[in-house]
């Protein structure tokens, strides 16, 4: 029972990082039906901003993600202008490519500028823990936990109290319609991609917080496990990112405490394949009927 | 329509291939390609294989798969076991049908449940069984774990890569201008629209889901031949990915697209070797352009056609 607690926790703060990864998967989706497969690298610019910031500027933790935040959001909102803008209209599997493209762009330029080594994120966390009834609860998890709840709180807010929240929910559900109505749907898109990638990056920080280290190629496979965790709540729903987000950093720290970290990738994609199967829409989707 | 063998089309496209494996081979022996510009012309001649595979599967039958990898691990493992047991022709043959074995059972295994799938989720899905091949060969002790198996016998040879390489091709362009493939093509299209038409949409995804993976496993076993050394990590999300950019850069549904196209991107990472990093940022920047100017690829659906090219040159001599 202790263990399974412990688990808990731990699952819990890798989960609140996936979740927030996987918002910014499910909302770039849910208004362009566009699977941006760079949004795994906005997360390591995210960590390498915030490491900048750290270091160079000598920021604390807070102003830090927040400098890291904005930086991403800009970066986001360019990427979304250059590289996906032009594509609205073409097939999806373009967007695809293209969205593949930027992501060894941001790779490569970032192994170009900061080196391709492993680098050190520096503790601006104290790493004191707690033991509470023998469980071990660690400050950081703290942070990570209490940043990603509080974001996705914003989140939900912008999202169903704002104007700029309701032209998103408009967009996604029919942008022509929703241009008809006086939405200025570029605008939206560019705000849901800079949200998207805002929180990334605090992901990305939390995580260069968590585990000490970043790397260029650090955004790969939490960007695809954190898609899995999209698609495994619904995509473009965004509670069922939150839902999916959780539910997979619970079943990885599950399976690698009771049964083999080998195979938590493993466990993780047979999952997926499974609800793909018995409901392609997500834990949190609605069924859509076929039409002629 | 002449549907005898020896057409004229046939004939063209025989000696266009004769001419151009002569080619290559009059450049090896006169040492002009060196050893280091033949391992890139094998790794070309593999990709071909992979890429029409894939575009037999995404181009014709419009199925999205981001599992290829996988498939292509299976052949390169079931080869390079065989071949470091018998390191003669017969293991090599024997590898190559045992990875066609196991991979046609997997991939019929997981076609038939996922292919009732549609766009993205089917991406998704395929993305995941390429992952989860991936992990159990990464665990399995005859696959030798993390480490991947090394000094494999090289047994293939440009002249033997270069047959299956035009085999594949034509198997694929067989396939694409058969029944299945027109019924193929009819589910890319629109999908309801083909299963009104009295098309078993099921099973024709199936047959091209399973042919492709087929080739990829073919192209697995004879990269393991040629490289000595195959690991797990060769064969993941990225090396799909690859695959996937070759087939969508030559233009979806056109396989002299794709041939053109792993030529193209064969040359390119071969000029733009000497700038490291730069290399990967140049190769990024390019696919970007390329989609954003050109979305359909460089040749859409258009394929190359030799009897094209020399009917529209004798117009030309006609009117000069």
């Amino acid at each position: 029972m202790q263990q399974f607690l412990q688990q808990l926790i731990n699952g819990l703060s890798l989960g609140s990082i996936y979740a927030l990864i996987a918002l910014g998967y499910t909302m770039v989706y849910g208004i362009i039906k566009l699977i941006n497969f760079a949004h795994g690298d906005m997360y390591m610019i995210g960590a390498y901003i915030g490491y900048m910031g750290i270091t160079v500027f000598h920021l604390p933790f807070f102003p830090a993600l927040i400098f890291s935040m904005a930086f991403c959001a800009l970066l986001g909102m360019v990427i979304e202008r250059i590289a996906y803008k032009p594509l609205r209209n073409a097939t999806r599997i373009a967007a695809l490519i293209t969205a593949i493209g930027v992501s060894f762009f941001l790779e490569y330029t970032t192994m170009r500028f900061m080196g391709a080594e492993v680098k050190t994120f520096p503790a601006v966390l104290s790493d004191k823990s707690w033991i509470i009834y023998g469980l071990r609860i660690n400050f950081q998890q703290l942070v990570i936990f209490a940043t990603s709840i509080i974001l996705m709180i914003l989140l939900q807010i912008i999202v169903r109290r704002t104007k700029i929240g309701r032209a998103m929910r408009a967009v996604s559900v029919d942008a022509d319609a929703a241009k008809l109505m006086g939405v200025d749907v570029n605008a939206t898109i560019s705000f849901t991609f800079a949200i998207g990638s805002a929180l990334a990056a605090a992901a990305g920080i939390l995580v260069g917080v968590y585990y000490n280290s970043i790397n260029p190629l650090m955004g790969m496979a939490p960007g695809l496990k954190a898609f899995v965790a999209a698609v495994f709540g619904g995509i473009g729903i965004i509670p069922g990112a939150m839902v999916g987000g959780f539910a997979i950093g619970l079943t990885e720290t599950m399976v690698s405490g009771y049964a083999s970290s080998l195979y938590k990738d493993a466990v993780v994609y047979v999952l997926l394949i499974l609800i793909l199967l018995l409901k392609p829409s997500g834990l949190l989707g609605k069924n859509k009927k076929e039409k002629v | 329509m002449n549907t005898t063998i020896f057409s004229r089309k046939n004939l063209l496209w025989t000696g266009f291939i004769v001419a151009l494996f002569t080619l290559i081979e009059v450049l090896m022996m006169a040492d002009i390609i060196g050893a280091y510009y033949k391992i890139t012309l094998m790794l070309i001649g593999i990709n071909v294989i992979l890429a029409v595979g894939l575009n037999i599967i995404i181009g014709i039958t419009g199925q999205f798969s981001l599992g290829h990898a996988g498939f292509m691990s299976v052949g390169a493992y079931s080869c390079a076991i065989m071949i470091k047991m018998f390191p003669t022709w017969w293991g090599f043959g024997l590898g190559i049908l045992i990875g066609l074995g196991i991979t046609f059972v997997i991939a019929l295994l997981v076609a038939i449940p996922t292919l009732r799938l549609k766009g993205d989720y089917l991406a998704i899905a395929t993305l995941g069984v390429g992952e989860i091949i991936r992990i159990v060969i990464l665990n399995m002790n005859i696959t030798n774990k993390a480490a991947g198996l090394s000094s494999i016998p090289m047994l293939n040879s440009f002249p033997l890569l270069f047959g299956f390489a035009t085999l594949a091709v034509i198997l694929s362009a067989n396939f694409k201008n058969s029944a299945v493939g027109r019924a193929c093509i009819g589910i890319k299209e629109d999908e309801i629209a083909a299963e009104a038409m009295g098309i078993n949409t099921t099973r024709y995804k199936t047959m091209a889901f399973v042919f492709g993976a087929l080739l990829a496993s073919v192209a697995g076993a004879l990269y393991a031949s040629t490289f000595y050394v195959i690991k797990p990590e060769s064969f993941g999300f990225a090396k799909s990915i690859d695959i996937l950019v070759i087939v969508v850069f030559g233009g979806m549904g056109s396989l002299t697209g794709s041939v053109v196209a792993t030529l193209a991107l064969g040359v390119i990472s071969l000029l733009l070797q000497p700038f490291a990093e730069l290399r990967m940022i140049i190769y990024a920047a390019a696919l970007i352009a390329v989609m954003v100017l050109r979305p359909q690829g460089l040749m859409g659906n258009y394929e190359f056609s030799l009897p094209k090219l020399f009917r529209r040159k004798k117009r030309k001599g006609d009117v000069a």
